[in-house]
């Protein structure tokens, strides 16, 4: 006789994983094509990202909305709740495209200018 | 448009220096010493970044995503966001328990400004670990106490004495729950770095 599973190890709904999974959206590419995309790098939809979008994934078009104000790749992540890898990879795609214009953090190799922090800490005192 | 040289000097490539640079600052210490409260105190926005959002193993293999996280559990990290001015928006990550992710805390801690050691003098002990992490990593910090309620105040140098700590970081009382205490422990943090950086003398302190 068949015993049934315990309702704890049922994977049904979120937790039977994701419908599409991660890397179909990417092709299977783990890697950006370009870009470096920082956690923190800031991502913005480049002015009339109406462009051709052949080829393009919903997920896609989803970054470009999102980013009509500058947004981090961290807040990407989680807004479209997908792996940062996923979207390193999606965003390597947009540039490609010219869809997107980037920043990346101030000091991810170097320490932070004196003006840097200068201006951070005016920025925090006027809070 | 797109120019190899930001407003700061720094050579990034393919950046476009219309947009505003980002920083970051981590926030650390033991569970339940305050770091989702300060965090949101100063935040523009409440997300939660999850490991599994960090990770890159789901992608480019058969995903086991949805099977493995019936076992272990999802550690959310508080990851907030401040817009100091046009030019430059600050992010605060809360760093997650340091047993199992210690991958996550080389990622956020690679580029930031400093970290804040959230304590709670109850549980003193529960910051060690951030501590060591950070001294041996070399990155600034400032250890705040977050004074609970009905807590024994202890004086900094007790505290300081306690964590056995460099006599350089600064030890300072805080209040995770008040805007303007969380936004005191982070100008205390970034005069910390910027001292540690370029040498420069702290401003008189302001630390409710």
């Amino acid at each position: 006789m068949m015993v049934p599973e315990p309702l704890e190890q049922m994977w049904v709904d979120d937790d039977a994983g994701p419908v599409v999974r991660h890397y179909a959206m990417t092709s299977g590419r783990t890697r950006p094509t370009r870009g470096e995309f920082d956690l923190i790098t800031l991502i913005m939809a480049a002015r009339a990202a109406t462009a051709s979008n052949a080829g393009l994934q919903p997920e896609h078009a989803a970054i470009v909305r999102l980013c009509q104000n500058p947004m981090s790749v961290a807040e990407l992540a989680t807004q479209l709740d997908l792996p940062l890898g996923t979207v390193r990879v999606l965003l390597g795609d947009l540039l490609d495209r010219g869809l997107i214009r980037t920043r990346s953090p101030v000091s991810a190799t170097q320490l932070p200018t004196e003006r840097v922090f200068k201006a951070v800490l005016d920025g925090l005192r006027s809070l | 448009m797109v120019s190899g040289h930001s407003d700061f000097g720094v050579d990034l490539g393919v950046d476009d220096d219309a947009l505003p640079t980002a920083l970051k600052i981590l926030v650390a210490g033991g569970f339940g010493v305050g770091k989702t409260t300060l965090v949101g105190a100063v935040s523009e926005i409440q997300p939660l970044l999850t490991e599994e959002y960090l990770t890159d193993e789901s992608v480019g293999v058969d995903d086991t995503a949805g099977v493995e996280m019936k076992a272990t559990t999802t550690v959310a990290m508080d990851f907030g966001r401040i817009t100091l001015n046009h030019d430059l928006v600050l992010y605060l990550f809360g760093t997650p328990g340091q047993d199992r992710f210690l991958f996550v805390w080389d990622e956020l801690a690679l580029g930031a400004i400093g970290a804040i050691v959230l304590a709670d003098t109850r549980r003193l002990a529960d910051c060690f670990p951030s501590v060591d992490y950070f001294e041996r990593r070399g990155l600034p910090f400032i250890v705040a106490v977050n004074c609970f309620e009905g807590t024994r105040l202890f004086e900094p140098a007790e505290v300081q004495l306690a964590l056995n700590l460099d006599p350089g970081v600064p030890v300072i009382m805080c209040d995770a729950r008040r805007r303007d205490s969380a936004k005191e422990t982070l100008i205390a943090l970034v005069e910390h770095a910027m001292k540690t950086a370029w040498g420069q003398q702290d401003e008189p302190a302001t630390v409710s």
